[in-house]
């Protein structure tokens, strides 16, 4: 995609505002062999991606495992380095700020990970692992910073004679709270939620997902929600971009998304939504991809869904479709869609 | 545990105005008295923690009960067996075993727990360091092959040359020694801790909960204090006790070669060899130090095992 495509790329409308606009990012790995270690190719985990998050809304970020959705994520937080492009966050450029600057601007933008296992240290108590970033960015006094923690786990619904209990003594979803009180505890304008209930029993899912939704009413909170879960995603989000092999496929309102997907692999990707309506799941089309995703090491020339797409045609392996208009806030990067 | 479901009106807006009431909190319940108690259970530990103590208690204040003089030569008393005069006998120039025992237990102590903290301190640094930043990480671990491959006792031989009349002078013929020996030891005897701290420390800083802490804006040096240390006290904790004993044997091979401590010096190491000549005369002259360098190590050992578990809140709760 070149500079005159970025120009083009997906624009909020100018009434709302922007908090967080991404252009052409792309993240690459280097892959290093041979005796010498020498750069033999990258990994394009994330290629040419370009997005806004409005403020207040939540932009869902789905596509299958290995498509680059957490590492765009990661990218934006700058905790994956950069190969190329821009993260502009509340109209500053924070690409390549670094050191202290880079440590202030991290209490506007906070992260919830997948795995609240993993995601809390398991020699901390819960009282130390929400009060680190209070440690980290307040001076606060010791009365102070308790009663910031205990308000904290009011807010996700933990209960305050918990404080000095480890992680390991709680439930999965009780640890996703510590880790939503974690990163609430800066009041933070930006969160990114990656596949924050993807670890998580369904029954206790929903109870995650009706906190978050309830956060960003009260706090005003803005969300870019990570998941591979198609119907979670229509729940929470406002808007859904879809990813495939590093690329952003598909951009458009959520309701848009669900009824006109316009790329055929959101098509794909939705005929394989199950259908609580008996009648209605015996009428589902399903389309059936064929073939494995690609190496992105090594991705196909042109479109990089072609390999698989039941549509592809010459055009598809010569030239990149675009990611362009089509209509008001919907985005595709498709040759049919023009 | 189940979860707990939101309060509809109990839940107060994050960074919103002070609470009304806190409800009344549970004591709060010290870290350190959970870690008491867990360390109280472990029945091997307590076991282990009586025997060094008494060890220690009996190096230290053994001396003004048992008041002989250990290089005190009485050679028309020589090997003679345990008596109330001499409860543990004495050597082959009358001296006594148990004043000598006292004596040495205090240097092999000393050189043992101070050795050890040294070469627990630069492998932890080492590892650390090669493990969590990427670009030392070669450099530092070849720095680490570099010593595994050195022949040890070569080396301490030509340092020991080297240094020894130099400290000598400057801090005196015994702490001259005793720095050079725990410093050489320390030294030499690192590499395995750097070795497995780096592997742990490896592992440790892909977690998310570090991830997390680099989200939050922590800087390394905090980092590495609060998330990577705190999880890799295991295997330094096993090095460690592991250390002790291992100061203490190559304490006693350098004393046996005539480099450590001069010969009427006495350490465990010295007594255990000086009486390996004399084994089948008089045997309990081997058995009482060795008894006593084995009764340490195992107690350590012990002490190290119960301190990892009481350290853990994933073992402590249970």
């Amino acid at each position: 995609m070149s500079d005159a495509a970025a120009l083009d790329a997906p624009r909020a409308a100018p009434t709302a505002e922007t908090l967080l606009r991404v252009q052409n990012l792309s993240v690459h790995f280097p892959i290093h062999k041979g005796l010498l270690r020498r750069q033999v190719g990258a990994v394009q985990a994330v290629d040419e991606v370009s997005f806004d998050v409005l403020k207040g809304e939540t932009l869902g970020l789905v596509g299958e495992s290995g498509c680059g959705k957490s590492t765009t994520g990661r990218a934006i937080l700058r905790l994956t380095p950069i190969t190329q492009g821009r993260v502009i966050l509340d109209g500053e450029d924070i690409t390549h700020i670094e050191g202290e600057t880079l440590r202030q601007r991290r209490r506007k933008m906070q992260m919830i990970f997948q795995d609240p296992q993993a995601s809390l240290n398991p020699r901390m108590n819960v009282s130390g692992i929400i009060s680190e970033p209070l440690v980290e960015h307040r001076s606060l006094s010791r009365k102070q910073m308790q009663e910031r923690v205990y308000e904290l786990m009011d807010a996700v619904g933990l209960r305050r004679s918990f404080a000095n209990r480890y992680p390991h003594e709680f439930s999965g979803g009780q640890r996703q709270r510590i880790g939503i009180a974690r990163a609430l505890a800066l009041d933070p304008g930006f969160i990114v939620c990656d596949e924050p209930i993807a670890a998580l029993d369904v029954s206790i899912q929903a109870q995650v997902v009706n906190l978050l939704e309830e956060l960003q009413q009260r706090l005003g909170l803005t969300y870019l929600f990570i998941s591979h879960d198609l119907s979670m995603v229509r729940h929470m989000a406002t808007r859904v971009a879809v990813m495939y092999l590093g690329r952003m496929v598909e951009l458009a309102p959520r309701e848009k998304l669900y009824s006109v997907p316009r790329h055929p692999y959101t098509q794909a990707l939705l005929s394989a939504v199950p259908e609580p309506d008996p009648r209605r799941e015996a009428t589902r089309q399903r389309i059936i991809l064929t073939g494995d995703v690609p190496s992105p090491a090594n991705p196909p020339s042109g479109c990089r869904f072609r390999t698989r797409c039941p549509h592809a045609f010459d055009r598809c392996a010569v030239e990149t479709p675009a990611f362009r208009k089509l209509s008001d806030g919907h985005f595709a990067a498709c040759h049919l869609s023009e | 545990m189940t979860d707990q479901p939101i309060p509809a009106g109990g839940a107060t807006p994050a960074g919103g105005p002070a609470l009304v009431a806190a409800p009344a909190m549970p004591k709060h319940r010290s870290q350190w008295s959970d870690v008491w108690r867990q360390f109280a259970s472990h029945r091997g530990a307590l076991a282990g923690m009586a025997v060094f103590l008494f060890i220690i208690l009996l190096c230290t204040l053994g001396a003004f009960i048992h008041d002989v003089d250990p290089q005190k030569l009485d050679i028309r008393a020589k090997n003679q067996l345990m008596s109330w005069e001499h409860p543990l006998g004495t050597d082959n120039l009358g001296r006594d075993m148990l004043a000598q025992i006292i004596a040495g237990g205090q240097v092999s102590l000393a050189v043992g727990v101070t050795a050890m903290l040294l070469s627990l301190l630069v492998g932890t640094l080492i590892g650390v360091l090669s493990g969590y930043f990427r670009r030392l990480d070669g450099p530092l671990m070849r720095f680490t092959d570099l010593f595994l491959a050195l022949p040890l006792l070569p080396l301490l031989l030509v340092i020991i040359m080297l240094f020894r009349d130099m400290l000598r002078t400057a801090f005196g013929p015994e702490s001259g020694i005793f720095i050079l020996i725990v410093f050489v030891i320390g030294i030499t005897s690192w590499m395995q801790t750097a070795r497995i701290v780096r592997g742990d420390v490896l592992a440790l800083k892909e977690r998310e909960f570090v991830l997390a802490a680099k989200s939050i804006g922590t800087p390394s040096r905090r980092i590495i204090l609060r998330h990577i240390l705190p999880n890799v006290l295991s295997p330094i904790m096993v090095s460690a006790t592991l250390g002790v004993a291992n100061a203490i044997i190559t304490e006693s091979a350098l004393s046996f070669l005539g480099l450590g401590f001069p010969s009427d010096f006495p350490t465990w190491g010295r007594l255990l060899y000086d009486g390996a000549n004399f084994m089948t005369l008089t045997p309990d002259r081997v058995i009482w130090p060795g008894l006593a360098i084995s009764l340490t190590v195992l107690s350590v050992n012990y002490i190290g095992d119960g301190l990892r578990d009481a350290l853990d809140p994933r073992i402590r709760g249970r």
